[in-house]
């Protein structure tokens, strides 16, 4: 019987959780890294037991951990237990802890500041990888996102990164400028159609393509709104939430941005946007993800923008809508309805690909909730982890 | 035979006891023990210095024998009961909360 493993990275640690396809009794695995912070988790499309995690820590950097049995074993990419620690120069590896800007004029131009919140310039300082994306087709390669923003690659099971440096020298980066979270490139989208094009977001430029590879890139943000931005139609500066798209569809993207923007879509990769926030009852949230099997069934969670960034009501509600966007309803049956104040952020909602889909969330309280139809009822699968960061679901054979 | 001794993360990372022991061929400076440690257990590479700058993290200091180490040359000399073994290099994580 088929199953699903969820990979939750936590502000202190990441747990793995596996069921069969029932979805109803739960194995919790963690914490893994104990006590550092996991941004993000993902498996290999490809591979499902290759499996990638960013560990970081405001104090020690950032670390890539890789798996080759699905979680049970971990190891730095280029490190692992047993094999010689050194190059044959002599030089010690721990090059996958290793991200560093290309600022050569042969890959890119040379850019070295961004906006600062004050409107200054700002050096390109590398913090974090905020998101883990493995490629279609080669477990091997696996894309990151990181903050400052900028994309990076591996091509040898993250073993080394290199900067796709055409990103951050489109020409419009000095004017990039982070949002209260920091300047993250959060979401990464592949198009199964053709591999030469690309989705990234980064928070708080907004949304770019690349049909090329990733060697030039053009933004992708007409007809998005804010309230944050003096001009009405400017080409960047949009604080993208995250962005979804379904495998068969790659064409057709939903967005969901920062309040004073909302709810978006596109159907015609992302070179025109339209609101589709519909009866939803604010235009603030983080996560947006579509239904495994029907192409026009999405997800958000609304949060209050204000006061506290909170459920409206402290009323848990995941909200679905089976018509691209138009209308949308509220999804209660076992999530709490009363006095709930957490927040979901944008990595964490997934679905699997189960024959009933199943869609799963996690919450800065530590819970975990499962809907293995879709998201007609809810149970929660865990209560009191940390605060979750992010989720991820593999559908296992 | 120089001594070491990490943050509990970092230990954990390099999968050792709280002190490790390096030898170093030159004279003992920060440079040189980081160095040596690095080569050891290279999973540590960036999680104390700088990967590109070679700086030390803003988040940790280095002490030894009652001195605070941080904000010497890297490629001055440590002190000789550090290089002689009798008395540890620290590595100390800035407290944290939460």
């Amino acid at each position: 019987m088929s199953g699903v493993r969820v990979l939750v990275g936590t502000r202190k640690g990441a747990f793995i959780l596996t069921s069969d396809g029932k979805r109803q009794r739960w194995d919790i695995d963690g914490p893994l890294f104990g006590g550092w912070e996991i941004y993000h988790m993902k498996g290999s499309p490809v591979d499902p037991n290759r499996l990638y995690a960013s560990q970081t820590s405001g104090w020690f950097g950032q670390i890539i951990q890789r798996s080759d049995d699905g979680g049970k074993t971990w190891h730095q990419p280029g490190t692992p237990p047993g094999e010689p620690k050194t190059m044959p120069n002599g030089m010690p590896k721990g090059e996958s802890n290793k991200f560093v800007y290309d600022t050569s004029s042969e890959t890119g131009k040379p850019l070295t500041t961004h906006q600062w919140y004050d409107g200054t310039q700002h050096p390109w300082e590398f913090k974090r990888v905020w998101h883990l994306e493995p490629s279609l087709s080669d477990p091997d390669e696996v894309y990151a996102g990181v903050e400052d923003a900028a994309l990076f690659r591996s091509t040898d099971g993250g073993k080394s990164w290199h900067e796709l440096a055409g990103l951050r020298g489109h020409g419009s980066g000095p004017r990039w400028q982070p949002g209260a979270g920091g300047m993250g490139l959060h979401t990464i989208l592949l198009d199964s159609s053709n591999p030469n094009r690309m989705y990234i977001a980064i928070s708080a430029a907004g949304a770019f393509r690349t049909d090329d590879a990733g060697r030039t890139w053009k933004p992708i943000n007409r007809g998005l709104k804010s309230e944050y931005l003096p001009e009405p139609t400017p080409e960047i500066g949009f604080c993208v939430h995250r962005m979804a798209l379904h495998r068969s569809r790659p064409d057709v993207l939903f967005m969901q941005l920062h309040q004073g923007g909302g709810i978006f879509r596109s159907d015609n990769a992302g070179d025109v946007w339209q609101e589709v926030r519909g009866n939803l009852p604010t235009d603030f949230g983080f996560p947006i993800d579509v239904h495994a099997h029907e192409p026009e069934t999405i997800y958000v969670i609304p949060i209050n923008p204000y006061p506290g960034r909170y459920p409206p009501e402290g009323k848990l509600r995941v909200y679905r809508s089976r018509t691209g966007g138009k209308e949308w309803e509220a999804l209660t049956n076992g999530l709490p309805q009363e006095n709930c104040y957490v927040n979901v952020l944008r990595e964490a909602m997934a679905v699997d690909s189960l024959d009933s889909c199943g869609v799963y969330f996690g919450t800065t309280g530590g819970q975990v909730y499962v809907s293995p139809n879709s998201g007609d009822s809810w149970t929660a699968i865990v209560r009191d982890l940390p605060t979750v960061l992010s989720i991820e679901v593999q559908t296992l054979p | 035979m120089i001594r070491v001794v990490l943050p509990y993360h970092l230990r954990t990372l390099a999968n050792v006891s709280a002190e490790v022991q390096l030898d170093i061929a030159g004279p003992a400076t920060q440079h040189s023990v980081l160095d040596a440690l690095e080569l050891c257990y290279p999973m540590l590479r960036g999680t104390i210095r700088d990967h590109v700058t070679g700086q030390r993290r803003p988040m940790l200091r280095f002490f030894a024998c009652e001195e605070d180490l941080s904000h010497e040359p890297p490629d001055a000399p440590l002190p000789d009961a550090v290089a002689s073994g009798a008395e540890p290099f620290l590595v100390i994580a800035a407290i944290a909360g939460g």
